[in-house]
């Protein structure tokens, strides 16, 4: 155990704790702007310094390890001076629209600035004026309010592995972006979303599809139909504050209802189908040598496109089944439109899916299209939901609970334990055994 | 068996001054008198003799001839390699109160031959090492002699030379870092291409000390030559089994290569350069752990400056007392400064730690060339911090420099006189600051980029009392809360200037005036009715037709359409154009 000094109070904590980790043992919150706590420190804002006792000399809390016998001082008028004059300088380098930004009361260099009082303008403006990028159709870049966090560059190359995000330029003029400053679109991008999920600002956020949900919802001639996912039900409840976790599936079919769907169906029950069809495929694989095995499968788009992109030797492993988003939309645009009577030109599938890589997935396998058209119109990101339900005032919180539809409305266990990892391959396993035991 | 050799200055300012002609015609010269079997013509690199033309020493007479023209070799051979007596009107008259350790053999051995080297001593400490010494004893020996790293930080080599031994890792790796930056700094190059050898021997004995096999070389790319000659010594150097496995028959083992870097000052900060080298962007990471710990691909490496490394040698050679016994009571040995700017003498110079900044200014230096009254000597680059008059007793050395708000950093000197505005020169060293950083952190990158309009505004009239807080403020931020060195010490340049010459700043933007008249926009220029001789000389030179009038009435500028560009003052043959 390291014993130390934190503003002349004792700490004692484990080899390798961090200033920032060890101050919180004396109830000290350092304030930190590019840190994370998913990802290695990259030390990059200047937030977070604080001082050697007694000396000039300046540490990062967020990296540095606190060492036995350091005496550290957190706040003093001079670091919080300097702090503040740093965030001054972030903010002279940012747009400041935050009524118009994705991540308004949710900005962490936003919260940063309200903590400090930032009530004026201290320093002249310099905007880079940098075009957005909204090449892909799961998020938008507005490199203009990125901070150089890092954060993102990060995850896309040593978490992810993906290398498509970098530093390019240098100085006042370096900007994160794919290499050679292609479009995101065109990079080697799997539109995974952490990204956008791990940015400090709106630099990077998800698209927003919701306007165009509402027309088609305002359209009298559309037939408008939603899925929705497993996770959905269970994180939309935040928003609302709800503790994290409620099981929210009743109120969710009732409130989708009440904005304007004609019906109300369960991704679950897709799922179930992608067992089937997957315990199929593996067992034409296993019993009938149709195909090489192993069988890979994911119903991610994301993992999808990165064995595309980085890995093609591998896709002949990989099952040739749709995800469930998709067998969804497309069930309803075959079977569903067949039993209802319903043109197939006038439904709307929409899906609310916990991931902005679904939007993706939307218009990628056009000659998959069974049905002649898209499976899936508009993909939406629970906080897209969440968004829409606020803007028409429903008191999510006391709706009364209501049942989804029929006809695609009912699922079993294989489908449910999809959320988690491997899950997916253990119920088309545990099908397969079936199907092939009897 | 030559008689005489005559060594010939050929380094990349020789290569500008065109030497490399010179050399044919001279070797030409020496055929036609049947002196070609008598006379070794050496190249060698920097002889300290600069601004010079064709520089050349000869042996054993020991005459150094400087400006030495085409037509003048004739003579040469005539009087000097045929009866040995000078040429009287080309010799050259050396600078005084020079104490070369570190350029000591720099222009007097063959940068090319490894054999000049060793006749020198060359390689006699690495042997004295691996046979007399072990690592332990060679890091006492660094540390009790108290040298401290030449490249800008000052930490003792010894003790990161033991910290570099005592981590754990499977490998442990040597770096010189050779990529040197400063403008106007050029000491570094000068002992590369001057004398490779005493710098490979430098890494040797890192290598020894710390338990390394491998050793890089990170240069540079804009030093062509200096990377050509550490090559050349490189290979020679393995010929002769002073590199690879088992050297000089000891137990002893390591390689060197060298690894180009590719113009970005950044890469001179430790942490940045081990990015490079491993292929990743050149930006810093935050320290601790320090690179003896974890460095190049994780492993404990010991990243030391050319300049420290050209040190360690005779250290091991004369012994850490010797060396101790040199320079002031905390900064031990030389130092090279390349000494620059309006000073008469300009080059490079090694004096002792301790030696103070009027010898080097006025003595070594000459004073300024113009004549004109010394204003300020710009230490330590765009990380250092400018030092007025009244200072220039002092004796230089890492700590009293840093006392002054300046550094005494990779070595350059810029000596400053009446016509330097301080405002613009700390324009300058900002905008050096802002094109190198690497735009990772927000002080730095943001911090200097403000602080560089805020400077702009003030040299062309804009400028606002506010803007001096506004300057206190960012740089305060940026030195404390950079992450890396470059960073934290780019606004040296802004905070000495404002401590030193706040008043010149207060002019600048209270009477619109800049005092050294260098700020152009802020110069009114009229003519002198009574000196002007009405020849309309800048009536036609004016580009924006600001001058109006004629040979009988005379002209004047209208100050409306002046663009404050100086040409007609520069022009006026009559001192007729006021400039205030």
């Amino acid at each position: 155990m390291i014993q130390a000094m934190i503003n002349r109070k004792p700490v004692s904590v484990p080899e390798g704790t961090t200033i920032l980790e060890a101050a919180r043992q004396v109830q000290v919150k350092i304030p930190t702007l590019c840190h994370h706590p998913d990802l290695p420190p990259t030390a990059a804002c200047g937030i977070c310094i604080v001082r050697l006792e007694g000396t000039k000399r300046m540490l990062r809390a967020c990296c540095t390890p606190i060492e036995d016998g350091m005496k550290i001082i957190t706040h003093d008028p001079e670091i919080v001076e300097v702090r503040r004059t740093v965030l001054e300088l972030i903010l002279s380098n940012h747009p400041n629209d935050c009524l118009k930004c994705g991540r308004n009361q949710s900005c962490e260099l936003q919260n940063l600035a309200a903590d400090f009082g930032i009530r004026e303008e201290l320093f002249e403006k310099f905007i880079g004026n940098i075009p957005k990028d909204d090449s892909t159709n799961a998020f938008v870049i507005e490199p203009d309010k990125c901070i150089h966090c890092g954060r993102c560059i990060e995850i896309c190359q040593e978490i992810q592995g993906v290398w498509a995000l970098s530093f390019l330029g240098r100085g006042f003029n370096s900007r994160f972006a794919p290499a050679a400053g292609q479009k995101m679109g065109d990079s080697p991008c799997v539109v995974c979303g952490q990204c956008a999920s791990h940015c400090p600002t709106g630099a990077i956020f998800e698209k927003d599809d919701t306007l165009k949900v509402w027309q088609e919802l305002q359209n009298p001639d559309t037939f408008c139909v939603v899925q929705i996912a497993p996770v959905v039900r269970v994180a939309i409840g935040e928003a609302f504050g709800m503790p994290p976790g409620t099981n929210t599936t009743g109120k969710l079919y009732t409130v989708l209802r009440r904005l304007g769907f004609n019906a109300v169906f369960d991704t679950t029950f897709a799922a179930d189908v992608t067992i089937n069809e997957e315990a199929t495929e593996f067992v034409e694989r296993f019993v009938h040598g149709k195909g090489p095995l192993p069988l890979i499968t994911s119903c991610c788009p994301s993992w999808v496109i990165y064995l595309e992109k980085q890995v093609p030797d591998m896709v002949d492993y990989f099952s040739s089944c749709k995800s469930p988003q998709q067998i969804s939309g497309l069930l309803t645009k075959t079977y569903y439109a067949e039993k209802m009577g319903i043109d197939l030109s006038k439904i709307v599938v929409v899906s609310i899916m916990p991931c902005t890589s679904k939007k993706t997935e939307l218009s990628r396998t056009e000659e998959m299209f069974a049905s002649g058209y898209q499976d899936v119109d508009y993909s939406l990101t629970t906080r897209e939901l969440a968004r829409m339900i606020k803007q028409t005032g429903k008191d999510f919180v006391n709706l009364p609970d209501s049942e989804p539809d029929h006809m695609l409305g009912e699922y079993s266990g294989a489908g449910v334990i999809f959320g988690t990892t491997g899950g997916v391959m253990e119920a088309a396993l545990r099908s397969a055994y079936s199907f092939i035991t009897g | 068996m030559s008689d005489k050799t005559v060594l010939l200055q050929d380094t990349t300012a020789g290569i500008a001054t065109g030497t490399n002609d010179f050399f044919g015609v001279f070797k030409a010269a020496l055929r036609e008198s049947n002196l070609a079997d008598n006379v070794r013509l050496v190249r060698v690199a920097d002889m300290g003799v600069y601004n010079q033309g064709v520089v050349m020493t000869i042996l054993p007479e020991n005459i150094t001839y400087a400006n030495v023209e085409v037509h003048d070799i004739k003579r040469i051979i005539g009087v000097t390699l045929k009866h040995g007596n000078p040429v009287k009107d080309l010799l050259y008259q050396p600078k005084f109160r020079q104490m070369r350790l570190v350029l000591k053999n720099c222009g007097r051995l063959d940068p090319g031959s490894i054999d000049d080297y060793i006749a020198t001593d060359g390689y006699r400490a690495l042997l004295k090492a691996v046979e007399q010494k072990t690592p332990e004893d060679v890091i006492a020996e660094l540390k009790n002699s108290g040298l401290r790293g030449r490249g800008g930080g000052g930490y003792s080599t010894g003790l990161k030379w033991q910290f570099t031994r005592e981590a754990e890792g499977e490998t442990k790796y040597v770096i010189c870092n050779a990529d040197e930056g400063d403008p106007g700094a050029y000491m570094d190059r000068s002992v590369l291409e001057g004398n490779p050898h005493s710098v490979i021997e430098g890494m040797l004995l890192a290598g020894y000390a710390i338990g390394s096999s491998q050793g890089f070389f990170y240069i540079r790319a804009e030093y062509p030559l200096a990377i050509e000659r550490v090559q050349k010594a490189l290979d020679q150097a393995r010929d002769r089994g002073l590199l690879g496995a088992n050297i000089l028959g000891s137990a002893f083992s390591m390689d060197i290569e060298i690894r180009l870097g590719a113009g970005a000052f950044v890469c001179g900060e430790e942490t940045a350069l081990i990015a490079s080298i491993e292929g990743k962007r050149g930006t810093p990471v935050p320290r601790p752990p320090y690179p003896s710990v974890r460095g190049l691909w994780g492993m404990p490496t010991c990243i030391n400056n050319v300049e420290t490394l050209a040190n360690v040698a005779p250290i091991i050679l004369h012994g850490a007392d010797w060396f101790a016994g040199i320079g002031t009571s905390s900064s031990k040995g030389t130092k090279v400064f390349a000494l620059t700017g309006k000073v008469r003498n300009s080059g490079l110079v090694e004096v002792p730690m301790g030696t103070t900044l009027r010898d080097i200014v006025f003595d070594i230096g000459g004073g300024i060339a113009s004549g004109k009254k010394f204003k300020a000597v710009q230490t330590g680059g765009p990380s250092g911090g400018v030092i007025p008059e009244k200072y220039l007793d002092t004796p230089v050395d890492y700590d009293t420099l840093q006392k002054l708000g300046s550094i005494m950093g990779s070595g350059g000197m810029i000596v400053m006189d009446e016509d330097d505005c301080m405002v613009d020169i700390a324009k300058f060293y900002i905008k050096f600051c802002v094109e190198e950083s690497c735009g990772k952190c927000a002080p730095c990158r943001i911090g200097g980029y403000q602080i560089l309009h805020i400077l702009e505004g003030i040299t062309q009239g804009r400028g606002t009392l506010q803007d001096l807080d506004r300057l206190i403020l960012i740089a305060r931020a940026m030195k404390m809360g950079s992450l890396c060195g470059l960073g934290q010490t780019a606004a040296n340049p802004v905070i000495s200037t404002l401590t030193y010459f706040e008043d010149e700043y207060r002019e600048h933007i209270v009477n619109r005036r800049c005092p050294a008249r260098k700020c152009k926009a802020l110069l009114q220029f009229s003519i002198i009715r009574h000196q002007c001789k009405k020849c309309g000389l800048c009536a036609r030179a004016c580009p924006e037709n600001a001058i109006t009038g004629d040979r009988e009435h005379g002209y004047t500028i209208d100050t409306d359409k002046c663009i404050h560009c100086g040409m007609c003052f520069d022009v006026c043959k009559f001192s007729a154009v006021e400039r205030i």
